[in-house]
């Protein structure tokens, strides 16, 4: 396989496992409106929930439990989810504000607790020689790469899937009737409090879904792969794509991560050495820029969300 | 212990003027601005761009570490910053207040943090600064304690600040006016009161207070692009607990804050220092969401 195409695949599968994290928070923000400050957090804690679940013993470490992969993953989803529980229930009966605070909180409690908490998240060394699901029964990188694509892509599939039946539910016109009129939805006898709650702790285990499935992929953990910046770049997907429509949030994963891997190539081409922390500058603003022009001035984003009228109203 | 606590209350009293700031755009302007803090790395680097100009005319006046070119770098800085709160208010909060569903605002200013942030690394660079590299011998109050001249003059600057913003707010029409846009909107508006310029005002004085966090932070810490992103969760806890709006109550918080972060370290790793304004927080909004002393009625949607 030539260099380009493998790089292809490494690229798609990083940005189909974005694309998860992306439709998690569309749940949240698009159909909800409920503001999480704090992705990176959700999607930490089920990269390391998966790590320490399926990583091999070591003595020096409290993790290592071997389990299967499938195991580890659905484990990291569960603590995402209470993670989201956590701030959840403190914060969705009060102002929109407080969850998008709270979050934002959580997540640099969770990048703390990754940087100190050595004897269980191995430090700022991050844990290595987390087993790869099936990686022996592929002779080559290059085919393993190609099957791990396949298994994102899969899952990213499913998982659109199971959405779009969620949300032409009648669960799903009730967030977005939540998010138009909450009075509204609750003089018909509706709980936005408990909905927003289970939108809220849904898309969080999401993100704990894509996490896993990025250290599946990658191999370990380490707290540079958590920063806050990815947030934003998260964020920027989600509202160029189009909030409030899944094929926009998987439309925007790609054309961002696109976007942000081609600007990274070409300052490290065309910038001298010394200027490339200047540079690493010069990429983020782009993702600021992105987020906040598209708010301005195509706030529907590229796709944006279908206008939706009562089938018998037409 | 009495060296934590006597550094808990000069990063307190840091916090306290920045989430004044915070509480009352909050109020006010009724929406919580992930920006707010990227004014005082703003203002803390705009005081140090403006030190090169200010800084050749005089040295320092002992026993301090700083003279009057900080004191008027410092001015040249609260002007910046109440001129890019202004700027961001114009470009991308009003545009959005008007149409768009209330969020919406918060999650801009969001973005428009990151772009604050980097836009300072890329003029100023990454690395630490300093405003001066006079080195301050700290004296020793008593056993146990010692403390810089700096830190005595941020407490006391801090006071005075606090104490002129209370009469400001009670007694001048102005701060009636904010006062009372904070606690009732229409009302205000049937008064024929122009929220406009009272918005505006709002503003100038967050940013100006923001300009001398920054400025007292970088004298007593040290400069890095990073001071706002790592001060947002301190200032929000110490506004969420004084009660949203309370400008008194910001002050407590942010002392509570202070204190809780440096006394935390004799009992956890100091690695961990920065979650404690989230468990403060978190605390906060299960047990008493309208903070110790209540918030305002623009606390409210």
């Amino acid at each position: 396989m030539s260099g380009y195409l493998a790089y292809l695949v490494f690229f798609l599968i990083v940005a189909l496992t974005y694309s998860i994290v992306v439709m998690g928070l569309n749940l949240q923000w698009g159909y909800t409106g409920l503001f999480n400050a704090g992705v990176v957090g959700f999607f930490a804690i089920g990269a390391y929930g998966t790590a320490i679940l399926t990583g091999p013993d070591r003595p020096e470490l409290i993790g290592g439990f071997a389990l299967p992969f499938p195991a580890g993953v659905v484990g990291g989803m569960i603590l995402a989810a209470l993670a989201a529980l956590l701030v959840g229930l403190a914060t969705l009966r009060l102002r929109e504000e407080y969850l998008a605070i709270s979050t934002f909180g959580i997540a640099i409690s969770i990048q703390l607790i990754g940087l100190n908490f050595d004897a269980l998240t191995g430090g700022a060394q991050g844990l290595t020689g987390i087993p790869r699901p099936l990686f022996s029964t592929f002779g080559t990188p290059g085919a393993y790469n190609l099957f791990y694509l396949c298994l994102v892509g899969t899952i990213t599939a499913i998982v659109f899937a199971a959405l779009q039946v969620a949300l032409q539910s009648p669960w799903g016109r009730l967030l977005k009737a939540i998010r138009e009129d909450e009075t509204a939805a609750a003089s018909l006898g509706k709980n936005p409090a408990l909905v927003r709650l289970q939108a809220f702790v849904l898309g969080s285990t999401l993100m704990g879904l894509a996490g896993g499935l990025y250290v599946g992929f990658i191999g370990y953990v380490s707290p540079l792969d958590f920063l806050p910046l990815l947030t934003f770049q998260i964020w920027a997907m989600l509202i160029v794509g189009g909030s409030g429509n899944n094929r926009g949030a998987i439309v925007g994963a790609v054309g961002v991560w696109a976007l942000w891997t081609m600007s990274g190539f070409a300052i490290s081409r065309l910038l001298p050495v010394h200027y490339q922390s200047q540079g690493g500058a010069i990429q983020v603003i782009i993702i600021g820029l992105l987020i906040v022009l598209t708010l301005l001035f195509r706030p529907r984003g590229l796709i944006g969300e279908a206008q939706s009228v009562s089938r018998h109203a037409r | 212990m009495l060296q934590a606590l006597a550094d808990g209350i000069l990063t307190g009293s840091i916090i306290a003027l920045g989430a004044i700031g915070l509480t009352l755009t909050m109020g006010i302007l009724r929406f919580a601005n992930f920006a707010h803090a990227e004014l005082i790395t703003w203002g803390a680097y705009m005081a140090l761009g403006a030190l090169a100009i200010t800084g050749t005319f005089a040295g320092p006046t002992p026993p301090f570490s700083f003279g009057l070119p900080l004191v008027f770098a410092t001015l040249i800085a609260v002007v910046l910053t109440a001129a890019l709160a202004l700027l961001i208010d114009h470009l991308v909060f009003r545009p959005l207040r008007s149409h768009t569903s209330h969020m919406t605002v918060v999650f801009a200013s969001f973005g428009v943090s990151l772009l604050v942030r980097m836009v300072i690394l890329l003029i100023f660079g990454g690395s630490a600064a300093y405003y001066s590299n006079e080195l301050q011998i700290a004296i020793r109050v008593m056993p146990g304690l010692r403390v810089m001249p700096d830190h005595v003059f941020t407490l006391g600057l801090t006071l005075a600040i606090v104490v002129a913003l209370h009469l400001f707010l009670q007694k001048t029409r102005l701060g009636l006016s904010m006062r009372a846009l904070a606690e009732n909107p229409d009302l205000v508006r049937i008064n024929g009161i122009d929220t406009r310029v009272v918005v505006r005002w709002t503003w100038v004085i967050g940013a100006a207070l923001a300009a001398v966090s920054g400025v007292l932070y970088g004298l007593t810490v040290q400069l890095r692009p990073e001071i706002g992103f790592q001060l947002l969760l301190p200032l929000f806890a110490a506004a969420i607990l004084g009660g949203v709006g309370n400008v008194f109550g910001a002050v407590i918080g942010g002392l509570i804050v202070g204190l809780a972060e440096s006394l935390s370290v004799l009992f956890v790793p100091a690695g961990y220092k920065m979650a404690v304004p989230f468990f403060i927080l978190l605390a906060v909004l299960y047990v008493r969401p309208n903070g110790i002393f209540g918030a305002l009625r623009g606390g409210a949607k």
